[in-house]
Order: C-alpha cells, then sequence, then structure tokens
C-alpha cells in the first residue's frame, strides 16, 4: 500500500492498477489457504515419498469439525479451529497407522492407491453421514470490507491472512529450532542414517501426519468462514490445487509449498478475472502441465535428489 | 560385550552371512577386515538394528539385541558411524552434532561432549555453521565420527572410516580412533585398509564372501601368510 500513499483522500488509482491490486489480495487470500494445505502435502511426501491422496479429505474433515464445534457446541471461532485441528491430526494419524504403514516396505504405486481408496473412504462415509447438500458455515465473523484507496480487503481476508502466516512462523520454528522438528528434516534426508540417531521414524512419521493434517483442517476451518459454505465433496479440487502448488513451490519443500500455494491462488483469481469462470480449474492442471515440462523439480527445487 | 553367534543374514535370496560369529571385548578396539563384499557393512547393520538377521545371536552386555530397533539400541550405548559417512547434507555442522545427541536429556553432559568433539576435530569447531554437504570427504568423516560420539556410546562401530581419504588425512583418523580409544570408548573398526586397521587394533577377524574366516590377536593375524598375501600386499 505504501506506493499508493501519495493519493489523496477519495481519489482513486487507475482502475487497471487498481483491479490488479484487488485480484491480488483476492488472490493471497486464497492461495493462503491452498498453502496450508500444500504443505501437508510436501511434508508427507518429503518424508515418506507418498502423495497423500487423501489430504483433499482431510481439510473436509476439518472443515465439518470446525462447523459442528460451533453450531452444535456453541465455541467461538479460535478454540473451533484448534479442535477441528487436533481432530485433523489424529485422523491423520490413525490413517498413517491403518493405511500406510503396513505398506511402507512395499512399491510407491500400491502405496498411491492405498491413498487413493482411503480418499474416496472418507469421502463416501461423510456422504453418507452428511448428505451431499451443502450447509451454511455458522458467520462466525459478520462481514466488512475495508475500502483503501479503491482496493477491498474483508475482515474474513485478513483473517485467513493473519492465522495463515501465524501458522506458517510457528511451522518453521518447529522445524528449524525443535528436536522433534530437526529429526523429522533428519528422517527426510536419511531415514536410515536417522535410526542410528536413535531417532524413532514412526513417531516422526506420526507427527508429521499430525501437523499436515492440522494445517489442512485449519485451512478447511478458513474456507468455510471465507466462502459460507461447507460439503463432503468440497475437498476434492482446494485437494488437487493444493498438490498442484506443492508440485509447483518444489514437493518435499516447505518454503516451497508456501509459494506455490500463493502463486496458484493468485494465478486461478487472475484467471477468474480476465478469462471466464469456468476457466477457473483448468488452471491449476495448465500449471502442473507447465511445470512438469519445464522445471520438474518445482520453483525453489533444486536437482531431483535420489536416495542411496 | 559384544558376542555375535552364527549370525545369519540374507537380502532376498542371497545369504549374505553365513554362521558369522565373533566377540567385542570391553576396552579394545576390535578389526574386522576383509574385500569389498565380504560382509563387513552388512554385519555392522544387523549389529545395530537397520537390518536383521534371519537366525543367530546378538547379545551386547548380555542383552540380546538383535530383534530391538535401531533406535533402542542407539540408547543402551552403541553407535554405528555409516559407511559413506552418511551425514545430514542440508543441514548445519552443528546441527549433525545436535542430532547425534538426539535421545539424551542431560544438558550438562551433551554440551561436555560438544566440546570433546570439538577439540578433537578443531576443523569442525571452525565450521559450526556450515552445510555438511559442502563439507571435504575427510571433513564429513570427521563429522560423521563426532556425531557418532554425541550419543556418548560406550561401544563405537566404524564402516570404513578412511575410505576415499588421503594418506595423511588416513593417519590423522587412525590418530583420532585411537584418542577416543583411549578414553574408554571399545571400538568395532571395520575396514578394507587393513594394514592400518591392524596397525591400531588388539584384535582381528577375517571376513571372506560372508564368513569369518581367521581371528586372533592383530599382531598375529597381521603376520598370517594368507593375510599378508592377500590383505597386505606382502
Ligand atoms: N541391500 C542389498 N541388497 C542385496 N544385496 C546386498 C545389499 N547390500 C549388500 N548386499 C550384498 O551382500 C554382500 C555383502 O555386502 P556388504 O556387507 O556391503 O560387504 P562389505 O561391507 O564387506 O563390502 C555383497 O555380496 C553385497 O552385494
Ligand atoms: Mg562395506
Amino acid at each position: 500500500m505504501a506506493a499508493l500513499a501519495f493519493l489523496g483522500e477519495g481519489e482513486d488509482v487507475a482502475p487497471v492498477i487498481q483491479e490488479i491490486l484487488q485480484q491480488l489480495v483476492n488472490g493471497i487470500s486464497l492461495g493462503s489457504i491452498y498453502a496450508l494445505v500444500a504443505l501437508g502435502y510436501t511434508m508427507v511426501y518429503g518424508i515418506i515419498k507418498l502423495i497423500n491422496f487423501a489430504h483433499g479429505d482431510i481439510y473436509m474433515i476439518g472443515a465439518f469439525t470446525g462447523y459442528f464445534a460451533i453450531k452444535i457446541f456453541h465455541l467461538p471461532f479460535l478454540p473451533a479451529l484448534v479442535v477441528a485441528m487436533v481432530v485433523a491430526a489424529c485422523l491423520g494419524i490413525l490413517i498413517e497407522r491403518l493405511a500406510y504403514r503396513p505398506l511402507r516396505n512395499s512399491t510407491r504405486i500400491a502405496a498411491l492407491i492405498t491413498a487413493i481408496g482411503v480418499s474416496f473412504l472418507i469421502q463416501n462415509v461423510a456422504l453418507l453421514i452428511w448428505q451431499p447438500n451443502p450447509r451454511a458455515f455458522p458467520d462466525v465473523f459478520p462481514f466488512r470490507s475495508y475500502d483503501l484507496w479503491g482496493v477491498y480487503i474483508d475482515n474474513r481476508q485478513l483473517l485467513i491472512l493473519g492465522v495463515s502466516v501465524l501458522l506458517m512462523i510457528v511451522l518453521h520454528y518447529v522445524v528449524h529450532y525443535t528436536n522433534i522438528g530437526r529429526a523429522m528434516r533428519a528422517v527426510a534426508l536419511d531415514d536410515d542414517a536417522a535410526r542410528l540417531m536413535g531417532i524413532d521414524v514412526d513417531k516422526v512419521i506420526s507427527f508429521t501426519f499430525a501437523i499436515g493434517s492440522a494445517l489442512a483442517a485449519a485451512g478447511g476451518v478458513l474456507v468455510g468462514v471465507y466462502y459460507n459454505r461447507i460439503d463432503p465433496m468440497m475437498g476434492t479440487m482446494p485437494g488437487l490445487k493444493a498438490f498442484v502448488a506443492a508440485v509447483l513451490g518444489g514437493i518435499g519443500i516447505i518454503p516451497g509449498a508456501m509459494l506455490g500455494g500463493l502463486v496458484m491462488g493468485v494465478a486461478e483469481v487472475m484467471v477468474v478475472a480476465l478469462t471466464e469462470s469456468t476457466w477457473k480449474d483448468a488452471v491449476a492442471f495448465a500449471i502442473l502441465i507447465i511445470i512438469l515440462l519445464v522445471r520438474p523439480a518445482g520453483i525453489m527445487g533444486r536437482r531431483v535428489r535420489e536416495k542411496v | 560385550m559384544l558376542i555375535v553367534e552364527e549370525l545369519n543374514v540374507f537380502y532376498g535370496g542371497i545369504h549374505a552371512l553365513k554362521e558369522v560369529s565373533f566377540q567385542v571385548k570391553e576396552g579394545e578396539i576390535m578389526t574386522l577386515i576383509g574385500a569389498n563384499g565380504a560382509g563387513k557393512t552388512t554385519t555392522l547393520k544387523a549389529i545395530s538394528g537397520l537390518i536383521r538377521g534371519r537366525s543367530g545371536s546378538i547379545r551386547y552386555n548380555g542383552e540380546d539385541i538383535a530383534s530391538m530397533p535401531a533406535h533402542q539400541i542407539v540408547r543402551k550405548g552403541l553407535s554405528q558411524v555409516p559407511e559413506g559417512r552418511r551425514v545430514f547434507a542440508d543441514m548445519s555442522v552443528a546441527e549433525n552434532l545436535t542430532l547425534g545427541a538426539y535421545h539424551r536429556k542431560e544438558a550438562i553432559s551433551i554440551k561436555s561432549d560438544l566440546e570433546w568433539v570439538y577439540q578433537l576435530f578443531p576443523r569442525l569447531a571452525e565450521r559450526q555453521q556450515q552445510m555438511a554437504g559442502t563439507l571435504s570427504g575427510g571433513e564429513q568423516q570427521m563429522l560423521a565420527i563426532g556425531r557418532g560420539l554425541m550419543s556418548h556410546p560406550k561401544l563405537l562401530l566404524l564402516d570404513e572410516p578412511s575410505m576415499g581419504l588421503a594418506p595423511l588425512l588416513v593417519k590423522e583418523i587412525f590418530e583420532i580412533i585411537r584418542e577416543i580409544n583411549s578414553t574408554g570408548v571399545t571400538i568395532l573398526l571395520v575396514e578394507q585398509n587393513a594394514h592400518m586397521a591392524l596397525s591400531v587394533a588388539d584384535t582381528a577377524y577375517v571376513m571372506e564372501t560372508g564368513r569369518v574366516v581367521l581371528s586372533g590377536r592383530a599382531a598375529e593375524v597381521a603376520a598370517n601368510a594368507q593375510v599378508r598375501a592377500a590383505y597386505l600386499g606382502a
């Protein structure tokens, strides 16, 4: 906003710039949510080289948990967010234990197919219990919009930005400055060497699923607040887009997932603004194809590291 | 201290260790020598729990550790410095050393071990914030040994610490191994460099294609005609 400070009261920026800034605000809000979800994909991939296709469904479960916490248990927003994150963390740990751990030493394709199966399972159970029709997410924050020289930002966008930035700072701290975080990085780099350090690799993998799932749940709750609606299939598209975001940033690289999420959000919003919204979901796949052709290691990826 | 009896290890259909038996006595340097592919690394991995034997026993201070998970074996005071160093390349020297002490809680003794490691390897002290992957081969080996020491082991397993190092560095590393041993740490040293290994060791075992074929005091093994012909180029 600093660049706009020279403008006087009531004076508007040229409409084009104004529109671009507006789309940036919208795109970064959406992108923060993609980033939160992308982090889970990238952390799990970094540690066990598995694309956890059930991740988008954990995000959905997070949104529903937040919904029930607010609607039925009348919790305020922040406690509801924490409850959703904790429930999702437990679900993530459970999925890893039951579905992925038994396949740890089998082929990658077997694990991948299992992940898709887990995703279908969660979705269908959710459809059965909660019905396919969307529900209105409780209106925790009455909509308010602020006009910054013709660029609008609303309180929900501010909430999304605030919560995402806070969670990412916490994540950065955990990963870089705690024992469990160091252990996570060590397992991702060389699991056998990590074992020789006395690291319980199974525990570290559980922890990684817990963190990734909690972040996805936060994304789910924020989306509920932002769009005011949730449904059992809500995880599919954002799940795929967040996965593309993780690949875009360089799968396995944490800052890459953050950057990839923001780029995806902005790209999607821009495309909607410039073309018809029917192109919206195609953006993700266009980006995926382009990265795979041009830079398969992702924006922040160096070489493709192979383990010995 | 460590007694391995009739250990058999398979990789799929490959019988990599055949009825391997040996022991390491408290306080000594024991060396396991043999050509490439003899089964030395496999032996160390079986001891530290990275792979499982099909049969046989591995007793450490009287306790059978053959089916114990690797991370618990480290807690018993048994630490392996793996072949090829395996330092955590994208982490700093200091972080690698911190990870070596992962399971320990007592900040004071961790700190004194860290000071000791930096004293043994002043070059690591100068490079605390450098990424391990950017160190030279010799420095990485020092880091791998230092990291192994940070778990405060009673028994240190070293897998080819001289591999790929210039002769002067090899000498330096062997002197440090002796120094570590002099503080009371028992050492099991795996080497292809039989000459150097036999010169520092108290006892020696020779492996060939998955079997122990000879053992004895290091000086005796070094004097053995077959060993001299096959490993010492004499
Ligand atoms: N992961 C593995 N899979 C299959 N065979 C292996 C594996 N690791 C080692 N081997 C085989 O086991 C034998 C012993 O290998 P190793 O213990 O590495 O020998 P050394 O350390 O003495 O050079 C060799 O024949 C080697 O080819
Ligand atoms: Mg070897």
